[in-house]
């Protein structure tokens, strides 16, 4: 995926504008979103400056050429070369981990939500980047502080690009042949619809499998609308709590009216079982909505889909975490400034808008201003993915972030706390009192 | 003739007792043994030695990824034991073991023993068999995967829709049982080619006339296999038999592929386990103890078998009883 910039400049720039034609806002049309004026933070670039940077892999090819083009305008302007390598989801955290570790290899990552933190050590700061984006484009969201701040500090170790989450979907059709326009958002109601889905031989169908995405989406929603969560403000483990009791009794009586097989599901179940007809309703990313609409022979399915905000519960707000793109500067780099000039450069919005339009929604944006880009007046499903990072929750809710949150999700600790109770392995509370040993076990230093 | 060739010879055996120093370096013993060690004991060191040396030592830190850990001793090992999901784990990976090494024993003897007959098509017959054990164990995972989905099996679809057997789908992997057997007879499936194709090798060895002599003496085909063919197939058992528990004892993809160790950590197999502790949860050090424990059962299960299986005198070289 290694590709030299500066060779692929004017072809990438075509590209770029054709992409951006194609999702509705062109090149010449004048941008919506307001800049304030702010000085912008000194970053004197060193001589002979040149940057590596690693990150994850498109959804869409568009976000690919956008950004090769933005970081192609970069070099044009700086004299900067950006190498910019494209690298598998599952394989950056373990990347991330090498270079940290060796303390060689890119200057800059955009990793996972939690990867800064794991590796604050080795990172330069990004305050004054980030305090000058924060003023001029109406401040980073909720979620974007979360990742972005180190916990309790006003210190900035990673700046956002974007998050990307999992609301409801469901079968407008189905939901309406049983007399519902909408999900409703407390848990007696939602309980009577997947009861009603059921009956209509069309259940409603959530991971319980070993599903890094899918699986803790589910396991987060129904404790944090049970106001259950992981750890509290100090970073103690307090999942063992009568709260998270009752989201798991809520469950027990939620899981006989889902479709049979979910705790063997993985990632990719609910999309192939939402896609065949199956199941009516799910969590997911906006990637199943585009995947039916993209295949002609699923398109209607599509046209027939809404997305809606997970059901509140007894939360204030819809709970719903984000996977969010974290970009850090690692300290190894002999080139801070213009690494921090890049970064600044790609958030700032001549490069940041038509990217973000790019992306068509896979990716929400982290600072206030950018809700006015063109994406979101596009496709009308798509709408509601434009407020993600207004979310207060975050994996590892609401304690500091760590390396110990991000290592509960990958090893399914709530995930399999609430599939032992829908199963019937383990009452409510023997399995939050299991669930609590494991999560201290990760977070005991 | 010898007398003309004789004043010759001292010439040449002369030129021979002249050789330059590299020829002389290369005659010399010491230096033959240490060159030729040199490369195997480098590449054994790099590549074994030290990675096995650098997880044992693991098991004795609280490494994780991204931080280097200290010495903690049995720390990781005391909460092993403490611990309901390696002991699920455990257990689970003798089960498996044992279950699928009967399968794969009893169907494979079987197997090598068919064909060992002589029919049309023999060799191509033989190459056939080889196929599950050819496939990337991927690639069978996979396969079985969807054979196993609750919404997409193709045998609920068989029972269900086409033979209407039963009214609603398999649920294969979603309950602890079903799921364990499940995997289990993935398997014994792809297990079964090296059981019968080793163990064919060791009937072809067996000499025809025993068999003559036995039928002479009036033995049925039952007293021909159990004094003939399986004692003689015994030391070829205990090694087959000692490679298959250590396979699959030690299986990764299968279970990986296809359950990630679920339903609730149900199906955790003993190197699943330190992979999801190890490198998915970032405790490099804890999925490293994991890994060391699975070193008794190895030995223990490899000191059964070849002493379990290998105990007559003859086996060993010396004379039958």
């Amino acid at each position: 995926m290694t590709n030299d910039i500066t060779r692929r400049d004017a072809l990438a720039l075509g590209i770029s504008a054709a992409a951006l034609a194609t999702t509705g806002a062109s090149a010449q049309t004048a941008s919506n979103i307001k800049a304030a004026d702010v000085p912008a933070p000194a970053l004197p670039i060193e001589k002979g400056a040149s940057l590596r940077m690693l990150r994850p892999v498109r959804f869409v090819k568009a976000d690919e050429d956008v950004f090769r083009a933005n970081a192609a305008k970069f070099t044009e302007k700086t004299g900067v070369e950006v190498k910019v390598d494209f690298v598998g989801w599952e394989d950056i955290n373990q990347q991330t981990a090498v270079t940290s570790n060796s303390g060689a290899g890119p200057d800059i990552i955009i990793g996972f939500s939690d990867a800064p933190h794991i590796y604050v050590d080795k990172l330069i700061e990004l305050t004054d980047v980030a305090d000058y984006l924060d003023k001029r484009y109406g401040g980073w969201l909720n979620l974007a502080q979360k990742y972005g701040k180190r916990s309790k500090t006003n210190t900035w170790i990673g700046l956002p690009f974007g998050a990307s989450g999992g609301p409801l979907i469901y079968r407008k059709s189905v939901l309406q042949s049983i007399g519902y326009d909408k999900a409703p958002d407390d848990h007696a109601g939602f309980l009577e619809l997947c009861k009603k889905l059921q009956k209509a031989g069309k259940p409603a169908g959530f991971a319980l499998g070993n599903a890094v995405g899918d699986g803790n989406g589910f396991a987060s929603w129904l404790l944090w609308t049970h106001n259950a969560c992981l750890l509290d403000e100090e970073g103690n483990v307090i999942i063992n709590s009568k709260e998270t009791i009752a989201a798991l009794k809520y469950l027990k009586e939620l899981y006989p009216t889902l479709i049979p097989g979910t705790p063997s599901w993985n990632d990719v179940s609910n999309n192939r079982a939402y896609s065949a007809q199956e199941i009516s309703m799910t969590f997911n990313g906006v990637s199943l909505y585009f995947a039916l609409k993209n295949d002609p022979a699923t398109a209607a399915i599509a046209e027939d889909s809404e997305h809606q905000l997970v059901p509140k519960g007894l939360a204030p707000i819809s709970p719903m975490g984000g996977l969010t793109l974290n970009a850090m500067v690692f300290k190894h780099s002999p080139y801070p400034n213009a690494a921090k000039a890049f970064l600044q450069f790609m958030l700032e919005k001549e490069q940041y808008e038509p990217w973000l339009n790019a992306n068509s929604g896979y990716w929400s944006q982290p600072l206030a201003a950018y809700a006015d880009a063109a994406v979101w007046s596009g496709d009308p499903k798509v709408k509601i993915f434009k407020d993600i990072m207004k979310s207060n929750y975050y994996n590892g809710y609401k304690g500091p972030i760590s390396t110990a949150t991000g290592a509960v999700n990958a090893d399914y600790v709530l995930v399999q706390m609430c599939a032992s109770v829908a199963t019937d392995a383990a009452t409510p509370e023997a399995a939050a009192a299991e669930a609590e040993r494991r999560a201290k076990r990760y977070f005991r230093r | 003739m010898s007398v003309t060739t004789l004043p010759h010879r001292p010439h040449r055996t002369l030129v021979h007792r002249q050789p330059g120093w590299i020829v002389r370096l290369f005659d010399y013993k010491p230096f033959l043994i240490v060159m030729c060690l040199t490369p195997a004991i480098g590449l054994l060191t790099v590549f074994l030695t030290y990675p096995l040396g650098l997880g044992i030592w693991l098991a004795f830190t609280d490494t994780t990824i991204g931080r280097r850990g200290v010495f903690v001793g049995l720390e990781n090992f005391q909460y092993l034991l403490s611990d309901p999901l390696w002991w699920n784990a455990v257990f689970y990976s003798v089960f498996y073991t044992a279950v699928a090494t009967f399968g794969k024993f009893s169907l494979g003897f079987w197997l090598a023993l068919l064909l060992n007959n002589h029919f049309p098509f023999k060799s191509l017959l033989r190459a056939i068999v080889l196929l599950p054990w050819i496939v990337p164990t991927v690639l069978s995972a996979l396969a079985f995967w969807w054979i196993y989905d609750p919404q997409f099996s193709i045998i609920s679809y068989l029972l269900v829709d086409v033979l209407h057997i039963r009214s609603t789908n398999i649920d294969f992997l979603g309950t602890a049982w079903p799921a364990r057997f499940s995997l289990i007879a993935a398997n014994i499936w792809r297990g079964i080619p090296f059981v019968a194709i080793s163990l064919l090798a060791g009937l072809q060895t067996i000499s025809p006339s025993l068999y003559e002599a036995a039928m002479l003496d009036g033995a049925s085909a039952w007293q021909r296999f159990r004094f003939i063919t399986f004692p003689m197939m015994l030391p070829i058992l205990a090694i087959v038999m000692t490679f298959s528990i250590i396979f699959t004892f030690t299986d990764f993809q299968l279970v990986y592929a296809i359950t990630r160790g679920g339903p609730v950590n149900s199906t955790h197999l003993l190197a699943t386990l330190a992979f999801q502790r190890g490198i998915a949860g970032g405790e490099l050090g804890e999925g490293a103890a994991i890994a060391v424990s699975m070193i008794p059962f190895l030995v223990f299960a490899t000191l059964f078998s070849y002493f379990g299986l290998a105990r007559r005198k003859w086996q060993q070289g010396e004379a039958n009883d």
